[in-house]
This record gives C-alpha cells, structure tokens and sequence, in this order.
C-alpha cells in the first residue's frame, strides 16, 4: 500500500480529502489526515461574532464530522516533516512515512512580531478578530464600549481574507448606527497599502463607501510599534495614530512547523508553483490554501479552486504523467458593506475585480463590484454552503475552479 | 508612455515604473532619484542592488524582506527613501511596484 497524508484538517485539507478518498484506488493507496485540533472553524464567521450577529455555536463544529469514514483522522502536534526521507515526526515520537504529501497547515496571526502589539493592552484596548478568543474578546468589549476613537487596522500583507478589515469597518459602522451612538465614534481605517484595496477598480469603489460611511483612511502606514502607555500606533515614518480602542489585523505567518522543518520562506509559507501547485523544492509534496505563498488571496474559494486543480494534478502525478491543471488565481469574494448589503468581487492572477454579473453573464442575479441585498444573502447563505457543500468537494452549480471571464466589463 | 531621462529614453507605466529593466542604467537611477528628492549615496546603491538581485530571482520583495536582507533595517531603509520606502525604492532601481498579494 502506497500513503498520502495531508497535514491540516481546515477548509483546504478536509476538501482534499474529500475529493480523493473518491478519487484514489484505495486497493493502492492509504489516506491519512494529521491535525493537532479537534474543532473546526468557519473562520469567516470571526467577522460577526464580535457583532453579535452570529454566535459561537453557528462556527464551531467537529473536524470528524467532515473526514470521509475511510480516510484516518490523526489527532496528534506533528513535530516536524523529514522531506529529503519522506516522513513525519510526531510530537512524541511516532513516524509517518508518506508517498505523497499535501501541506494545508494555513496561515495565523503573530502579533508578537510587532513591538508592543501583545503588550499590556492585548485584549483590553487592542484586539484582533482572527482568532476565536479574539472576536469573543472584542465581542464583549463592544457590547458595553461607550465610544471614542475606532482604530482598524492592517499591519502587513499578506493577511488572511484581505477584504475582511474593510468588512470590519462597515459592520462597525452599521453596530454604532444601530446602538444610536454612532456620533461618539470616530472608525479609521489604517492600512500599509496605498489604498482601500489593492486593486484599483476595486479600490475606487471601496474608498468611495468608506466616504459615505465618514470612515476616514490612512494609507501607506507602516506600523513600526504600539505605545500601550500613550495607546497609539507608530509607523516608521514617525507618523502616530491614538486609539482608544484598536482593532488589528497582526502579521500573518504560515505554521511554524514549516520553520522547523526547513520548508518554509521569511513568513513560513511554502515556496509553491503557483499554477501546479507542487512545492518547489520537493516533487511528492503539494501545497494548498494559505499555506502556500503563491500570489493568490488567502481565501476559502482560493482553496475551494485550488483543491479541484490540485486533486487532478495528484492523479497526474501518481500515473506519471505532465501536471496539466492550472491554477488562474481565482478568488470569489462577498464584502459585507453593512446595512444588510454586500458586493460581490471575482478575480484571479491576471484580471482584477470589475464590474458585470454572476454566475451567469448578463443575467446574474448577483452584481459584481456593486452593493446589493441579493450579495448579502449571497453571503450568509455561503455559511450553509460551507458546512455542506463545499468541504465536502461538492460542486457548487456554475462556479468554475478557473474564472470566467463573460459577463465582465473590464473596461 | 515613453519618457525622456538622462538623455535615454525610457518607457514607464502611469505610475512611472520602469516597464522595461533593460532600458534601466545608473544615469537613469540617479535621475529618477532626483526626480523623488533623493540624493544617492552608497548605502542607497546597496539596497538597489539588492532590490535589482531579488528581482532576476523572481523573488518576491516586501518591507519585511528588506528589513532582514542585512543590507539595511526597516528604520534605516524608511530614513533612506522617506514616505513608502519600498515604492520609492523599486522606482528608482527600475523594477516594478511590488504588487501585494491579495
């Protein structure tokens, strides 16, 4: 018997076992998922919880619950991968010797890498929302908050779900509008991007809600420190932002275990090809989701793409042949713009996010790069999708793992 | 668009990148610093060959990356090229904006 473990039971690597539980012939090949944790998370959700819109028990369910009957769930810390003699060494000192590797160990915050950041003030007056424990921390700080300065803030690309800051900012908008105090709250959007966004067409519509939603930005910020005394922000350039109460996006890192191992870049991501997605460095290792450092979003749909890309490229691989499936880079986003509105934003390597209609060009029903009611529902029903369809590797109707083009207006 | 500098001429995108590295030289360098209120000096020119090396590798650049090159230091870097040190930077050795993963 042959054996393919995937480090990582998130959204990229219960998709891939999914798919190939079906997809391998398992008279010749074992399958074996390795994850420390037994909860998983629909971490887009982190966004509402600190708005009480959604409650834990909406985004909390059981990683076995997910892993097909015939797949072994590995619920050990996995130490690091011996790549030159195909194995891992568990915590502990089990080994696992493997044929076949899939890296989908994803990306987490470290606010540690900025001074002062997890500092007297971490979870009191400065929270992220990218944890679990840290959207239920601000959560409660919100519920009883009694106004001031509103800093969010990015301190460097690349980040998780990068529209999710900006998402941040309109539902705070619209809480502060809801618990009549919106008057006593200055929100400012704080990023070391030169705008909004970090494509253009896109950009000019986003600046120009945060207008409408008096959201002022500060652009090309690059936090050097938090003063936890003087509660500010600090960038290099000396600039200085207060806050009374600031809520950051930290650096986002790839798994340590990858810096332990030798296998990761400067941030611990895997260096990957961006269209085959194979590591680099090793033929029988493939990598998918955050954990790769391709130029896509750190996105679930990424993964969603990437996983029926990748899941050919393995059958490939193992019958010897060319790997011939690409990844475009396709990203398919919903931005929840508060008010019970969304816009809809569809892109990959090459095109940029434009106006024009989805999944069906010219029809629709949802709008690209456009607020809508219909987007928001678009984007609450996602939750459902999630759960069961998509990390079950369902197909979701008339969404291509590669975009498409039709029905968009890129000029 | 084409562009006129140090007496070559250059073609640059509207943000007045480089779009071509081959057509980049040191009088053009120097020119475009000019043009950004930098004056040259050596420490500046080691983090342009920097710049220009990781970028025949393909290698992706970030604030972050030059901060741990051991040619300069975050703090350094921002006193060298003030105000979006790494736009500034990229600019004047030639190579494109780095564009941020998203």
């Amino acid at each position: 018997m042959k054996r393919l473990v995937i480090l990582g039971a998130g959204t990229a690597g219960t998709m891939m076992a999914n798919h190939l539980h079906k997809k391998l012939n398992r008279k010749e090949w074992t399958i074996d998922i390795v994850d420390e944790r037994k909860e998983h998370h629909y971490q887009p959700g982190y966004l509402f919880l600190p708005f009480d819109i959604y409650k834990p028990d909406d985004i909390i369910k059981s990683i076995k619950d997910f892993i097909p009957s015939d797949v072994n769930l590995i619920t050990k810390k996995i130490d690091r991968i011996v790549a030159d003699e195909n194995y891992i060494q568990m915590t502990g000192g089990d080994q696992l010797h493997y044929d076949l590797l899939i890296i989908a160990t994803g990306a987490k915050i470290a606010p540690e890498e900025i001074e002062g950041m997890k500092g007297a003030e971490w979870h009191k007056t400065v929270f992220d929302f990218y944890t679990f424990e840290g959207s239920i921390a601000l959560r409660n700080k919100l519920r009883d908050w009694q106004g001031g300065n509103l800093v969010i803030h990015i301190t460097e690309m690349p980040i998780k779900c990068p529209v999710a800051p900006l998402e941040f900012a309109f539902l705070a908008d619209s809480y502060f509008i809801n618990k009549k105090m919106r008057d006593k709250v200055n929100i400012t959007y704080v990023t070391p991007l030169s705008g909004a966004f970090t494509k253009p067409k896109s950009t000019a519509a986003l600046e120009h809600l945060l207008q409408e939603k008096n959201i002022a930005i500060e652009s090309d910020f690059a936090i050097a420190e938090v003063n936890n005394e003087n509660k500010t922000i600090v960038d290099y350039g000396g600039k200085e932002i207060p806050f009374d109460l600031l809520v950051t996006v930290p650096t986002n890192k790839g798994d340590e275990l990858m810096e332990r191992s030798g296998l990761g870049d400067e941030l611990n991501y895997v260096p990957t090809n961006k269209e085959t997605l194979q590591s680099k460095d090793h033929a029988n290792i493939f990598v998918i989701g955050d954990a790769t450092n391709i130029p896509a979003s750190k996105a679930g749909s990424v993964a969603h793409f990437e996983a029926e890309i990748l899941t050919e490229n393995i059958l490939h691989y193992i019958k010897n042949e060319k790997l011939s499936a690409s990844f475009d880079g396709h990203a398919n986003c919903f931005i929840e713009t508060g008010k019970s509105k969304a816009l809809l934003i569809d892109f990959n390597y090459t095109h940029e996010p434009v106006n024009g209609t989805f999944p069906f060009a010219g029809v629709g029903p949802l709008q690209l790069l456009k607020e809508s009611k219909m987007n928001h529902w678009g984007k609450l029903a996602f939750r459902w999708i999630y759960w069961n369809m998509l990390l079950k590797g369902t197909p979701i109707p008339f969404v291509t793992a590669n975009m498409n083009t039709a029905g968009k207006h890129f000029n | 668009m084409e562009k006129t500098i140090a007496n070559k001429t250059i073609t640059v995108n509207e943000e007045g990148y480089l779009t071509n590295f081959a057509e980049w030289n040191k009088e053009v360098g120097e020119a475009l610093a000019k043009e950004n209120h930098i004056d040259l000096t050596n420490k500046h020119w080691q983090v342009i060959d920097y710049i220009q090396d990781e970028f025949k590798k393909e290698s992706p650049l970030s604030i972050r990356k030059i901060g741990k090159s051991g040619v300069v230091d975050i703090k350094e870097f921002y006193s060298l090229f003030p105000s979006g040190p790494l736009k500034t930077a990229t600019k004047i050795a030639g190579v494109p904006k780095p564009a941020s993963c998203i």
